[in-house]
């Protein structure tokens, strides 16, 4: 027999714990907007504009002097980070004023000193984004972002009813919120990478919302004179076993990718996998539930079938 | 529902075979796949910088720039067209620039006609709406009169200069012999260049940076050395700054020739065997550089470039041959970068670097092994998974997965697109949706197992209703994924391309190959429980 992750006829009361939910879903929002106002995201060159360079030191340097040797090359405000490693490091620079030249100029200087002074180190990778573009590329970051939550309500409004669109949408800004207060509170770095994740979870989580509305639609269809409360935990519960096992997988992947992944997009999945888990987390206790707050009738779903003709009147007319 | 018409499966078949075929070409090593007839598939997988290591720069001219090189060109072809017109000169004065026009005074009101008439001919139409021309000649304050360049024409200078501009990387870059750069426009007034497997992006910059515009001009030797100190222009003159030196000299504004009618340069030694550059005209340009020194025997003039004195020599005798060295202190290798940036000819424009990005080769090594062995390891786990959670099925969905993975690569080669890091996430992300369509038909054909229905109807109800679940949460990815490609940039875009190929063969692979592989397994061996 093969193993069942989750147990057959599960019958959770989900609705019943919707105001727990609720609190717990508020605070963490509230927690990551928090977070974001004091601590802030440690934005990426992407997106506040700079130079960044990735050296490969033959062993692992001692950060403070190494800040020291930098900032003693009168380059300006440097910043270090170690980068899937500790012989890795991330060296971070404003971008000098004047021309490319000077770029290259601080560049060649860094890495003549660095030679000198480490001997076999190797560049791996070095970015520098001018402040104009990078502000280009958080508005485009933002738009996408914006424009596929947009997308998102108009398509659930016209699949299923607005109360879909609108329970959908807040549990996607709950999910975005919280993946962006994880960054806020961990520093991780915030580049154009964690904002394909973000668009990812976004795509993610409303797969796991649309199973579950398209369960709550049927289920309205086939129960009339059910309550809206008890429709909802049946499909909650129906649905329940998919929700897990395809989390699951995901989360297995992306343990993967992490674990086994190159470090540049350590972040990247390290914000999808925890925007599986918390939109995971919306879907089953969240969104749902908001329907019966928002004021979905059993009887909505029930009228619109009668307004329209019968089914089969269009075969017999032909 | 499970039955399949002998053709649909004839399609399906054909269409798993072809798209593993066009991925096969990746897993072939590259000199095998260069013995093979061209007319089997052999495109592979475009791999991105960062992954195969290479350099990306974003050059940006500016507009502005642009707006004034055109009033200055106007400028001067108001001057030459005005002095030649025909049926004599007509006499003007105070020609200049004056805000965003060009203003001059013809000194004659009997004229005025003449003048407009004369320059309304050199303007050019531009634009698709009928009659709208480049530059609009006005007469303001009774006889002066304005040319002032429309949006219409600076939107046409600025495509035609960056048309130009791409041109003149492409011969730089080819000069330098690197393989397989990509050179596009991007917008109004940006070029991206990509290049491939290129270690030290420094010379490559070193050769973008430059405008190369050369000229050659006569020095003013009537100027006031105090006055060109102090940096006071003497009328009709300019002063330029020495290239190698401090100090800077007076020079004729209008130059006695300029490099673009230049047809060679070359690496030479100059008469005490230090390295310099040659160069050589054209037939016009060589009678015209003939005559101009014909003309100044005895007189230094300047060679410049990008508006730096190099040298200026004095014109000993008459430069005949079409033909001359440019001395200065030169290595062999600056020398060599000269010669280039003088043989692809000057940038229309000048560009800035406004964002770089360098990937060495061991880190993009590095990506392709950490990537390829994590997607790897995230197949096995998942593929795994699903064995152990639906036996027999998940089998099934594990075969659709695998065969997912090649049709990805396949439609990917065909089209050219470019596998990036994200790319490689986005193929994870896949796997997840191409997993979450068999555990919604698996979880469903379980349900509807457990309310007792036979075989063949739990199948066939679970395949059903699944699928229309399938479809709204892949429409609304593949919406998604489309507004990542259309307003996401770089890494986004990456990840959008091979989430939408991966969408589409996902659900083919995921919905109508297991079906076709459960029906043909429920024809077969007729069970008589599920066991799932």
């Amino acid at each position: 027999m093969p193993l069942k992750i989750v147990p057959d006829n599960t019958n959770i009361g989900f609705v019943r714990l919707r105001y727990v939910a609720f609190a717990l879903t508020l605070l963490l929002t509230l927690g990551s907007i928090g977070l974001l106002a004091t601590r802030g995201l440690n934005l990426g060159v992407d997106f506040v504009g700079g130079l960044t360079m990735e050296v490969a030191f033959p062993a692992a340097p001692p950060l403070d002097r190494l800040r020291g040797e930098v900032r003693s090359l009168n380059v300006g405000d440097v910043a270090l980070q170690e980068f899937g490693g500790p012989k890795n490091i991330l060296i971070r620079l404003p971008l000098p004023p004047g021309d490319q030249a000077a770029v290259q100029r601080v560049v060649a200087k860094v890495q003549a000193d660095l030679k000198s002074k480490y001997g076999n180190v190797s560049f791996r990778r070095t970015e520098s984004v001018s402040g104009k573009v990078s502000q280009e590329l958080i508005r485009k970051g933002a738009l996408a972002v914006l424009l596929s939550m947009a997308a998102v309500a108009l398509f659930t409004w016209f699949r299923f009813e607005w109360h879909f669109g609108v329970s959908t949408v807040v549990a996607l800004v709950h999910d975005v919120t919280v993946t962006l207060g994880f960054f806020a509170l961990t520093q991780l770095e915030f580049d154009l990478n964690v904002v394909a994740a973000i668009l990812t979870i976004i795509g993610y989580s409303l797969n796991d919302k649309v199973v579950i509305d398209d369960r709550i639609r049927e289920n309205l269809r086939k129960y009339r004179q059910m309550d809206i409360g008890p429709i909802i935990d049946l499909s909650v519960n129906e649905t329940l076993p998919r929700t897990v096992m395809t989390s699951l997988a995901m989360i297995v992947a992306l343990t993967c990718m992490l674990v086994l992944g190159p470090g540049v997009i350590f972040g990247f999945t390290a914000a999808m996998l925890l925007g599986i888990v918390v939109g995971t987390y919306s879907s089953i206790f969240v969104s749902s539930s908001l329907l019966i707050t928002l004021g979905v009738k059993p009887r909505a779903e029930a009228v619109v079938k009668k307004a329209g003709p019968p089914a089969g009147a269009e075969r017999i007319r032909r | 529902m499970l039955g399949f018409p002998r053709w649909k499966v004839w399609t399906i078949l054909a269409t798993l075979v072809v798209g593993v075929l066009l991925a096969v070409p990746n897993f072939v090593p590259e000199p095998t796949l260069k013995q093979v007839p061209s007319f089997v598939p052999r495109s592979t997988l475009n791999l991105g910088l960062d992954l195969r290591g290479g350099s990306y720069i974003m050059l940006e001219a500016a507009t502005s720039d642009i707006a004034k090189q055109k009033l200055d060109s106007l400028e001067e072809i108001a001057r030459t067209e005005l002095t030649d017109a025909d049926g004599g000169g007509v006499r003007f004065r105070d020609l200049g620039i004056l805000g965003n026009a060009v203003s001059l005074t013809v000194t004659d009101p009997t004229q005025l006609d003449r003048a407009v008439e004369t320059l309304r001919k050199v303007t050019r139409p531009v634009g698709n709406l009928t009659g709208q021309r480049d530059v609009d000649v006005a007469v303001v304050d009774g006889n002066r009169v304005t040319l002032t360049p429309t949006d219409a024409g600076i939107t046409a200078a600025t495509n035609s200069a960056m048309e130009q501009a791409v041109e003149v990387i492409r011969r730089r870059i080819d000069e330098l012999g690197t393989r397989e750069p990509t050179i596009v426009r991007q917008g109004d007034n940006r070029i991206v260049v990509q290049v491939p497997g290129l270690q030290d992006p420094s010379a490559l910059k070193a050769l973008l940076g430059k405008t190369a515009k050369l000229e050659f001009k006569l020095v003013d030797t009537e100027a006031d050395p105090a006055a060109v100190a102090a940096g006071t222009q003497p009328p009709g003159d300019q002063i330029l700054q020495y290239s190698d030196r401090p100090g800077a000299v007076a020079v004729k504004r209008r130059a006695l020739i300029t490099g673009d009618q230049l047809v060679d340069s070359q690496v030479g030694q100059d008469q005490n065997g230090a390295p310099a550059v040659t160069f050589r005209f054209d037939a016009t340009g060589g009678r015209r550089f003939a005559k101009a020194t014909q003309e100044n025997v005895g007189k230094p003039f300047a060679i410049i470039l990008d508006n730096k004195v190099i040298s200026d020599p004095r014109i000993n005798e008459p430069i005949l041959g079409g033909s001359g060295i440019i001395s200065g202190s030169y290595t062999t290798e600056t020398a060599n970068q000269l010669a280039i940036l003088l043989r692809s000819g000057k940038l229309p424009v000048e560009l800035k670097v406004v964002e770089e990005r360098t990937v060495g080769p061991d880190l993009g090594a590095d990506s392709i092994r950490a990537g390829s062995l994590a997607a790897g390891a995230a197949v096995v786990a998942v593929a795994l998974l699903m064995i152990v959670t639906y036996g027999r099925f998940g089998v099934y969905s594990v075969v659709a997965l695998v065969l997912n993975m090649f049709l990805i690569i396949g439609v990917m080669s065909v089209l050219g697109a470019t596998l990036t890091l994200p790319g490689i996430a986005g193929l994870v992300l896949t796997i997840g949706a191409a997993v979450d369509a068999n555990v919604l038909i698996n979880e469903r054909i379980r349900e509807e197992a457990r309310k007792g229905r036979g075989v063949v109807a739990s199948v066939e109800v679970g395949f059903r209703d699944a699928t229309r679940t399938i479809w709204d949460a892949n429409s609304l990815n593949i919406i998604v994924a489309i507004i990542m490609f259309l307003f996401g940039s770089g890494p986004i875009k990456g990840f959008a391309v091979v989430l939408s190929i991966g969408i589409a063969t996902s659900v083919f692979t995921a919905v109508t190959v297991v079906r076709l592989m459960v029906s043909r397994w429920l024809a077969r061996a007729r069970p008589k429980a599920l066991v799932i």
